[in-house]
């Protein structure tokens, strides 16, 4: 990284009202320069015949407070569901989302056997595992919409420190979300209103989805973190290999929104020979400078704090002299970072017409 | 709408028209959440639907309550996939005997609109964008007579299935070609619990059984393409079909 990216920005504390106005950074590295612009100025960007990929995984309230058997405060993170119902979780101890993680307590002793118990539902600790032991794999007391229902009832959307208030299920859901994936919003689509999605399709810019289980992003153990993102589960449907294809031979550009719509789309590639295949897959790939990208030809994202693992993904969509540039240009123009922040755009030829 | 492990969501699954469409549909195939107030009622209707060999989900869940909206939707596609159609059916009367509006408390009127209009209204909010993205979904209001006649007694709910009619319409307009479709359903005078309440004195004999409707709706959700979306349909037009 050829500068220090963290300096000078300034957290989105609240969802703001509206999404279309929110500050859009337009990176274009065929012509190796960059501009400042709006979400709802997206379309400006795209032409007939590009794709844009979605998320479409609804965002679960996956921090959930409990205690343990001897009565100690704990808060378990629910990171994925695993094929067997099992759940891998991180452990956290005393307290919530106000301390930042890095300040949190640690939980208490926990080993295999023993019941986590949460408002009206409980687990038992399958295996913990990890640096700190933190790491956890969980089994809920029940199955079915019954676990669903008290899921639901217990558990609060994970948040960090940077936010104001108590969110509510509604403020981490995307304008498409369906099935309940994540465990924490996938945000790049936050800002996507229906009005810019089918005022882009109206164009001839084709709509696709996949559905990614985008895991937790920070722990505030610095050992954890550098094991996430942990592979994830992902789901690419026939529609949106067919609408790539075809995207692709009309000449047109593959727009993944999000770095979850990177991986699934890269990670099922990668998993195929190079080719994307519908179906359902887990990934572990790491995208980053160098990386040769099969699918997405550019990247909608937020500006997260442009931490180190952030910026090297964005690294394989531009080069890191350009996007360091494009990034202090932001930060100096008030840019507003995290999930409820700005967006950048990263697309060759994304400013051909401007 | 194909049927055949098709994800169906229908809210006031517990009793009546909703009760019996649950059963219509998943015997049809479809894999189906349904919702209610009641745990104990919601719950003996899955129960039964799965003994018969078809597939059922319950969540109990009040559709004027906005803090349920997400919990079901996410909880009903995680039980059963993406949703590909929804039936509002659950619905109010407001107080009963059904009052003069002269005589009706504004709270009363609220609350008819919280469960007729804006419950409706929030829930097809959460569930059609994913529609759109797969080009493929229907909605299905469940209406009244009480929409278009104006009855005396009947001023909240029959203000609150207008409204619901015309967002249909609305709906309809702005999803136009997304593959995403509407319809509201007149199911005409059945024989249920609601209408006991409005109408005790009614000759039963009259009355449709839930389960003649729920065949005749389910007909009209297999054959969705055939009504214009945003159609406000009586259901007595598709008994002969």
């Amino acid at each position: 990284m050829g500068r220090q990216v963290n300096e000078g920005w300034r957290a989105a504390r609240w969802p703001r009202d509206d999404a279309g106005a929110e500050r859009l950074l337009v990176v274009d590295p065929r012509a190796g320069r960059f501009a400042h612009a709006r979400v709802r100025d997206l379309s400006a960007s795209l032409r007939p015949g590009d794709v844009v990929v979605v998320n479409d995984a609804a965002t679960l309230p996956a921090s959930l407070r409990g205690r343990t058997a001897r009565g100690e405060a704990v808060e378990l993170r629910l990171a994925a569901r695993r094929e067997d119902g099992a759940w891998t979780a991180l452990l956290f101890g005393d307290g919530d989302w106000r301390t930042r993680t890095e300040d949190r307590p640690k939980p208490p002793p926990i080993a295999p056997g023993d019941e986590l118990r949460f408002d009206g539902v409980a687990c038992r600790v399958v295996t913990v595992a990890g640096p700190s032991r933190r790491v956890a794999v969980v089994r809920f007391d029940r199955a079915g919409a019954a676990l669903w229902s008290a899921l639901y009832r217990a558990g609060r959307p994970v948040q960090y420190a940077h936010v104001e208030g108590d969110l509510a299920l509604w403020h981490v859901q995307t304008p498409f979300a369906a099935r309940p994936w994540a465990a924490e919003m996938p945000s790049a689509g936050r800002p996507l209103a229906w009005s810019l999605l089918l005022g882009l399709a109206r164009r001839g810019v084709r709509l696709a989805h996949v559905t990614h289980a985008a895991g937790l992003s920070s722990s505030g153990d610095p050992a954890i973190d550098a094991m996430l993102p942990m592979a994830e589960r992902y789901d690419v449907p026939r529609s949106t290999v067919s609408a790539i294809r075809e995207a692709r031979a009309s000449g047109g550009r593959v727009l993944a929104v999000g770095t979850t719509a990177v991986r699934a789309l890269e990670g099922a590639a990668a998993s195929h020979g190079g080719e994307l295949v519908e179906g359902e897959g887990e990934t572990s790939l790491l995208v980053g400078p160098g990386s040769c990208l099969r699918v997405a030809d550019g990247i909608l994202t937020g500006m997260h704090d442009a931490t180190a693992s952030h910026f090297a993904l964005l690294q394989a969509f531009a080069p890191a002299p350009l996007l360091g540039d494009a990034y202090a240009a932001a930060a100096e123009a008030g840019y507003l970072a995290h999930e409820f922040g700005d967006s950048t755009l990263i697309l060759p030829d994304a400013l051909a017409s401007r | 709408m194909r049927l055949r492990g098709t994800g169906v969501l229908i809210t006031g699954g517990g009793r009546g028209l909703g009760e019996a469409l649950a059963h219509e549909l998943a015997r049809r195939g479809a894999r189906v959440v349904v919702t209610a107030r009641t745990e104990g009622e919601v719950e003996a209707v899955a129960r039964a639907i799965r003994a018969e060999g078809g597939e059922a989900h319950a969540l109990v869940a009040d559709v004027a309550d906005k803090d349920a909206v997400y919990p079901t939707a996410a909880s009903a596609a995680a039980l059963v996939g993406a949703i590909d159609v929804v039936v509002h059916n659950a619905s109010t009367l407001g107080a009963v005997p059904m009052p003069l509006l002269l005589d009706t408390a504004c709270e009363d009127l609220e609350r008819v609109l919280a469960v007729n209009v804006v419950g409706p209204f929030r829930l097809t909010k959460a569930i059609a964008g994913a529609m759109v993205l797969r080009r493929r979904g229907l909605v299905v209001n469940v209406s009244s007579d009480a929409s278009v006649s104006a009855y005396p007694g009947w001023g909240a709910y029959g203000v609150s299935k207008a409204a619901l009619d015309h967002l249909g319409r609305i709906w309809a307009k702005e999803l136009e070609g997304t593959g995403v479709r509407f319809f509201t359903v007149d199911p005409g005078e059945m024989d249920t619990r609601m209408h006991a309440d409005a109408i005790p004195d009614a000759d039963r004999s009259t009355l449709a059984p839930p389960r003649v409707v729920a065949a005749r709706v389910a007909k009209m959700i297999e054959r969705a393409d055939e009504i214009e979306s945003g159609a406000r349909v009586e259901a007595a037009a598709w008994g002969g079909r």
